[in-house]
């Protein structure tokens, strides 16, 4: 049988793909990788397709043992993971060997690494996703987060020829590196805020708070008030809609989010920077630009260029 | 003051637009909302990747990678225009069994004490109202639903509790609702339902849909313990 073997879980390791989608009228929220951009690159690398399931690890990683040969890519935050002592990098495919245990640290920088494996794990899909929702349950390994002890077995592709093994291009990467100066676009009760507090949310830094997970992330910085104080009726909302509660602290809402929310929304994080609300980490500083649509589209465009076979280069 | 035209097509994300058709919890409003949630589910092949209705309104998100926002408004405007023509599936009367109060139900005395009731009148008004599911959100299977005599309104909780069991029955202001997987909280627990409320095995994997009639039914702590015995527990106590 092939199975990794979980020595270690880390501080929460999941197993997640890009997401499940078409259920938000049941309350199911999307969940998946929080950084889908490291996700889908992960696996272009090992020629699976793009929405195949990986681990996501979070802050501390784990320790896994693999019980066969098996081509392997890490993308996402630094973890420095090692295998046999030795170094591992990052965005390229590399083979470990049956017996090997490829273990992570702590990310320097970032907060969530990929453990991508050419073949399919065998995880049930729930509502048509194997992407774990830890809170209710769903998806994943019995809807949790892997424990010491877990067996995760996967079904193997042919193994990859050494002359196709890839690397992503270090030109690719800064391009797709997460940003701290996040792009957004106005949102429903953006002209609700005071002309103070709209020059304050583009203009001030706001610092990541650490009640911060899958579900959202709380900010630190200048509050931001309303003119009139009038309760918002509860509507749907999506992954980076950004909601400012009474205390004029903001929040922007992460792939967990519940499917509607009651807080007047002031802008939303655009497309091309929602992989970037996966990387942010406790103290990390950041800024909001507000753009218009086009350019949004514009962003989103020339980011999806980059995602894809071109950005490999031989090893 | 110039009332706004509704339904209006607002560009929440550059991934979503929310059709609102007001801003207020009312019957006809939430009919246009089923209206449209139900027709747009019916697509095939689906161009958007998720629905989310609510009180007044309803967000369609898509993937900027297939379709852009014009097409989208495109697509929901031909969908508006023919609203009045979908045709709704009939309202199911849905009857949840409820333990209420002690350890079930542990904030039913406070309820009764805000409303200046005994917990026995509590009970009595909480099962002989119908009660309608305006649509589900917030988590799996949550239902938002209204109805709720004006009597039994109670505050949330000051500080939410950050772990209510999953069948809880609770008040929140002027809603009362069920959470149907162990989550975080602010209402007020009366009681709890055996019901298994959402599994994602099931088709479809939540008991209530949006437009359901519900109705509670008061059970006793051995009625509710004896659910998990009987063979069949994810029977559904439809009554119509």
């Amino acid at each position: 049988m092939n199975a990794i073997t979980v020595s270690s879980p880390g501080f929460l390791t999941t197993i997640q793909d890009l997401g499940r989608f078409g259920h938000a009228h049941l309350g199911v929220s999307q969940a998946g990788a929080a950084d889908t951009i490291a996700l889908r690159m992960g696996n272009l690398l090992l020629g699976n397709p793009e929405n195949t399931p990986a681990l996501e690890m979070t802050l501390v990683g784990g320790a896994f043992t693999f019980s066969s040969d098996c081509p392997i890519a890490i993308t996402g935050a630094n973890f420095s993971p090692i295998i046999d002592g030795h170094s591992v990098p990052l965005w390229t495919t590399v083979e470990i060997k049956a017996g090997q245990t490829v273990a992570f640290g702590a990310a320097k920088a970032g907060v969530r690494a990929y453990l991508c494996i050419r073949g399919e794990l065998n995880v049930p899909r729930h509502l048509g996703s194997a992407s774990t929702h830890v809170l209710s349950g769903i998806g994943g390994l019995s809807g949790r987060a892997l424990q010491k002890g877990d067996e995760l077995s996967y079904a193997p592709l042919d193994p990859i020829p050494y002359h196709l093994y890839r690397v992503v291009s270090a030109s690719v990467l800064r391009e797709l590196g997460p940003r701290t100066n996040l792009r957004v676009t106005p949102a429903s009760e953006w002209e609700s805020f005071t002309d103070e507090a709209l020059g304050l949310f583009y203009s001030s830094s706001y610092e990541i708070s650490e009640e911060s997970n899958r579900v959202g992330l709380r900010l630190r910085g200048p509050t931001l008030k309303r003119t009139v104080q009038t309760d918002i009726l509860t509507e749907g909302v999506s992954t980076g809609t950004i909601q400012v509660p009474p205390n004029g602290q903001p929040i922007i809402l992460s792939i967990e989010h519940p499917t509607t929310g009651g807080y007047p929304r002031i802008a939303s994080v655009i497309s091309a920077d929602l992989s970037s609300i996966g990387q942010l980490r406790p103290r990390d500083e950041i800024t909001f630009e507000l753009v218009d649509l086009t350019a949004a589209q514009d962003a989103r465009r020339a980011q999806e260029a980059l995602i894809g076979h071109r950005s490999l280069i031989a090893l | 003051m110039h009332r706004p035209d509704y339904p209006q097509l607002l560009i929440a994300s550059d991934h979503s637009l929310l059709v609102r058709f007001g801003t207020e919890i009312d019957l006809s409003l939430h009919q246009s909302v089923r209206r449209l949630t139900h027709s747009l589910l019916s697509e095939k092949p689906r161009w958007f990747t998720n629905i989310h209705p609510a009180y007044a309104s309803v967000l369609v998100t898509f993937d900027p990678r297939i379709t852009e926002l014009p097409e989208i408004r495109r697509r929901i405007s031909r969908h508006l225009e023919q609203l009045h023509s979908v045709e709704l599936p009939q309202p199911r009367c849905v009857e949840v069994p409820v333990v209420y109060g002690g350890e079930f139900g542990p904030d039913l005395r406070d309820v009764a004490s805000h409303c200046r009731l005994s917990v026995e009148e509590v009970i009595q008004m909480h099962v002989s109202d119908h009660y309608l599911v305006y649509f589900l959100g917030f988590s799996p299977g949550f239902a938002y639903m209204g109805g709720l005599s004006p009597l039994l309104a109670t505050p949330r909780l000051a500080a939410p509790r950050t772990r209510v069991p999953a069948g809880s029955v609770a008040i929140g202001g002027k809603q009362t609702g069920i959470y149907p997987v162990v989550s975080p909280g602010g209402w007020r627990i009366i009681g709890r339902t055996p019901l298994g409320l959402f599994d994602p095995k099931r088709d479809p994997p939540t008991h209530l849909q949006i437009g359901d009639e519900v109705m509670f039914r008061q059970i006793s702590e051995e009625e509710f313990r004896s659910f998990f015995s009987s063979p069949d527990r994810s029977d559904r106590s439809e009554l119509t």
